[in-house]
């Protein structure tokens, strides 16, 4: 009984052409977490992603992850913010079965989103637990000794020293901060870069909101461009873990790059258009496309619906960098 | 055993000696003492050193690439001290499938990379292995072509040596009748003529070899292994020749001797053309060589005058059909098992080492030829020699620049 019903199993996968090799022949569905392969595109290794526990951070969970700092309120009214950023030395596998000797704001690439409101007081106490020399350089309007930069006010924060950089959260829009030690392509493209989004006095819109920081490991060390490409720590990880939002709902997305070695990077996304506000700094959308292309450190803010479910690219339409991580899926469902 | 006996026999004479240990135990004891010695530095003295400073080095190369439809196969070998894993592999810039090479490749082992990748014909790739501590491996596709099966070629392979090989020393070794009707000058001068071919083509295939074993990945010994083969060649050839002289010897015939020249010049052309064979078997194996009728006439035309340096010591002889054949199969043939070598193997360190075993061999044959170049008054580069050497350089510079592989 059971051997002829196996036979009969066997006779119907070898007629039916769609069940014989449909994980190989490239058109079929591939076991997750694969995708790509051949003509399906790039891939690592099919089937093998890298270990986010051992690495400490989760490029998903990254994604939605705002920071707003500890709130309290100066004797004036104002909300005070407060942060403590650690720098550190860590391996991370950036790829399968690839380490990167990173240094790192809190353990993770990138660092964390720091978030706040326009006029907020800033704290921003920055511990140096790197055995090498670093600071926090942000992107903002702030006076000289609050720069972060070397010889400027307290200047390189050596390891196991500490600072806390102070200053009013202003203008608003979408900036980011990085290490600015030199050599500063190497202090950057080791991993020390994070989001730092200053909101309008009013909220925008609600929205599904999430950050997407665009960059790249240089894992040869030579300063000749990159060998991985990714958003948010690891190349195509979204390719693996679809970023899921609903259909129709609003979508704001705070896209930066701060990738080093090569002049630009840019973001395109699949079957839909979106506004775009330039940094962030005017609630009007300068453009409505569906493409747009980034310097070494520019950042603007995407918002977007989807009108239909399923499964939607984003990648860079430098299509190396696409080739090389820099892509992912968004999956659109009616939840 | 015979040696030792003589040189120990005087000892035993000499009365004031003390009794001495036998040849083989002080062998022993010396072989075990440099042992221990040896033992003790790799145990104590490995630990006196610091490690090496610095990261792995990781150093890999690609012996063999082979290419079907919608595959990009590898044979990677570690060349370098450590061992490298192959995390991923990212072909002209994008991220590839890859399979096989899961696991760490230790010093001097293999892995096979197999690529999904859809390569178009006659189109470059580099294709760059990422290893597990970032360093990046390059190796460049110059064209890629469908890799023929090993089996589907041989047949080609023994067309193609054939062509280049055993017709056209045929075709040289026609010119005997002509031969016999010249002065003895003329001999000489074809004598000559012979080693300036020969001298050519030991420069021609050392400078190839040396740039095969150049490209190699160096793990054998890359140009090392062109002078290794060279010598053992020489030194092999020198052998042959002591042999056949001890024959010619015993039978005590004159006439021998033009044909045991003839012979060695046969065998050293034959190791030459092996080599040469070799190359361009490899290298319609990868697709760089294209089998046209110039390659065909260019090689005939260059090969037709190993032929004739064949027969130049037979002027005074009469050997036998039979006799003649053979030479011509000992210098021609080997361009055909090299062809189906090379297509079949395709390894730059077998064709250098190859190559070199038939700079090597030529070399041989020149110091066998030289005597017979003297003249009347018992120079060796008289007027006539010298005269028959540049022309032999030259009409194999020439000949060979119809060669465009």
């Amino acid at each position: 009984m059971l051997g002829s019903a196996g036979a009969a199993l066997g006779a119907a996968a070898l007629l039916d052409p769609t069940s014989a090799g449909a994980a190989d022949d490239g058109t079929g569905q591939v076991p997750e977490p694969g995708h790509g392969g051949g003509v399906n595109g790039p891939t690592f290794r099919v089937g093998e992603t890298v270990d986010h526990v051992a690495n400490g951070f989760q490029p998903t969970e990254i994604l939605r992850d705002f920071d707003y700092g500890k709130v309290s309120t100066a004797a004036d009214g104002r909300t005070v913010r407060e942060w403590e950023v650690l720098a550190t030395d860590r391996d991370i596998e950036v790829a399968p079965g690839v380490r990167f000797p990173a240094w790192t704001f809190n353990s993770r690439i990138p660092g964390p989103t720091l978030r706040c409101r326009e006029g907020d007081l800033l704290r921003v106490r920055f511990v140096n637990n790197s055995a090498h020399p670093h600071t926090m350089h942000f992107h903002g309007i702030h006076p000289a000794e609050m720069d972060g930069v070397p010889l400027v006010g307290r200047g390189v924060i050596l390891p196991g020293e500490s600072f806390t950089y102070t200053f009013d959260a202003e203008p608003f829009g979408l900036h980011l901060y990085h290490c600015h030690v030199g050599p500063l392509a190497e202090h950057i493209a080791r991993g020390m870069y994070g989001t730092f989004i200053v909101d309008p006095p009013a909220d925008r819109p609600p929205a599904d909101e999430m950050v997407m920081v665009m960059h790249g490991f240089n894992t040869t060390f030579d300063g000749e461009g990159n060998q991985l490409y990714a958003v948010n720590g690891i190349p195509f990880h979204y390719m693996h873990e679809p970023i899921q939002v609903r259909r129709g709902e609003l979508v704001r997305i705070y896209l930066v790059n701060i990738l080093e070695y090569d002049p630009i990077n840019s973001f395109h996304l699949h079957g839909n258009f979106f506004d775009y506000y330039p940094t962030g700094t005017r609630l009007e959308p300068s453009e409505f496309t569906d493409t747009v292309i980034q310097a070494q450190g520019q950042r603007g803010i995407c918002e977007v619906r989807f009108p239909y479910p399923g499964r939607y690219m984003f990648h860079a339409h430098k299509t190396e960098f696409a080739d090389l991580g820099w892509m992912g899926f968004f999956e659109v469902s009616d939840g | 055993m015979s040696t030792d006996a003589k040189l120990s026999a005087p000892a035993v004479d000499r009365p004031a000696a003390p009794a001495r240990l036998p040849v083989w135990t002080l062998s022993i004891v010396a072989v075990l003492v440099a042992a221990a010695a040896l033992i003790g530095l790799a145990v104590l003295g490995g630990q006196s050193l610091p490690e090496r400073n610095g990261p792995p080095v990781e150093e890999l190369a690609v012996e063999r690439t082979v290419l079907r439809p919608q595959v990009i196969e590898l044979t990677v070998r570690n060349t370098g001290p450590d061992p490298v894993q192959i995390a991923q592999v990212f072909v002209n810039d994008a991220f590839v499938g890859v399979t096989g090479g899961t696991q760490p490749i230790g010093r001097l082992d293999t892995a096979t990379l197999r690529l999904d990748y859809p390569w178009q014909d006659g189109q470059p790739y580099l294709v760059s292995m990422l290893t597990s501590t970032g360093v990046v491996v390059e190796h460049e596709i110059p064209a890629a072509v469908l890799t023929p099966s090993p089996g589907s070629v041989l047949g080609l392979m023994a067309l193609l040596g054939t062509y280049v090989g055993i017709i056209p020393v045929a075709l040289g070794m026609f010119v005997l009748p002509l031969l016999r009707r010249v002065s003895p000058t003329v001999v000489r001068v074809l004598l000559a003529l012979t080693v300036g071919l020969l001298g050519y083509l030991a420069l021609d295939g050392g400078l190839e070899a040396l740039e095969l074993g150049g490209a190699s990945s160096g793990a054998y010994g890359g140009p090392a292994l062109v002078l290794l083969g060279s010598a053992l060649a020489f030194l092999a050839l020198t052998l042959v020749d002591r042999l056949l002289r001890g024959r010619r010897q015993r039978a005590a015939s004159a006439g021998a001797s033009g044909l045991r020249l003839a012979m060695m010049i046969a065998i050293g052309i034959g190791l030459h053309n092996l080599g040469e064979g070799l190359a361009i078997g490899s290298a319609y194996a990868v697709g760089e060589l294209a089998l046209g009728a110039f390659l065909v006439i260019g090689f005939a035309l260059h090969n037709t005058t190993e032929g004739i340096a064949i027969v130049a010591p037979l002027a005074k002889d009469r050997p036998s059909l039979v006799q003649l054949g053979g030479l011509g199969l000992i210098a021609g043939a080997p361009a055909i098992a090299g062809a189906m070598l090379g297509a079949a193997v395709n390894s730059s360190e077998l064709s250098a080492f190859l190559l070199g075993v038939g700079v090597g061999a030529i070399a041989q044959v020149i110091v066998q030829i030289a005597p017979a170049l003297r003249g009347r008054a018992g120079q060796l580069l008289n007027p006539t020699a010298i005269g028959g050497i540049t022309a032999g350089v030259l009409i194999m510079y020439v000949t060979g620049l119809l060669v465009a592989a």
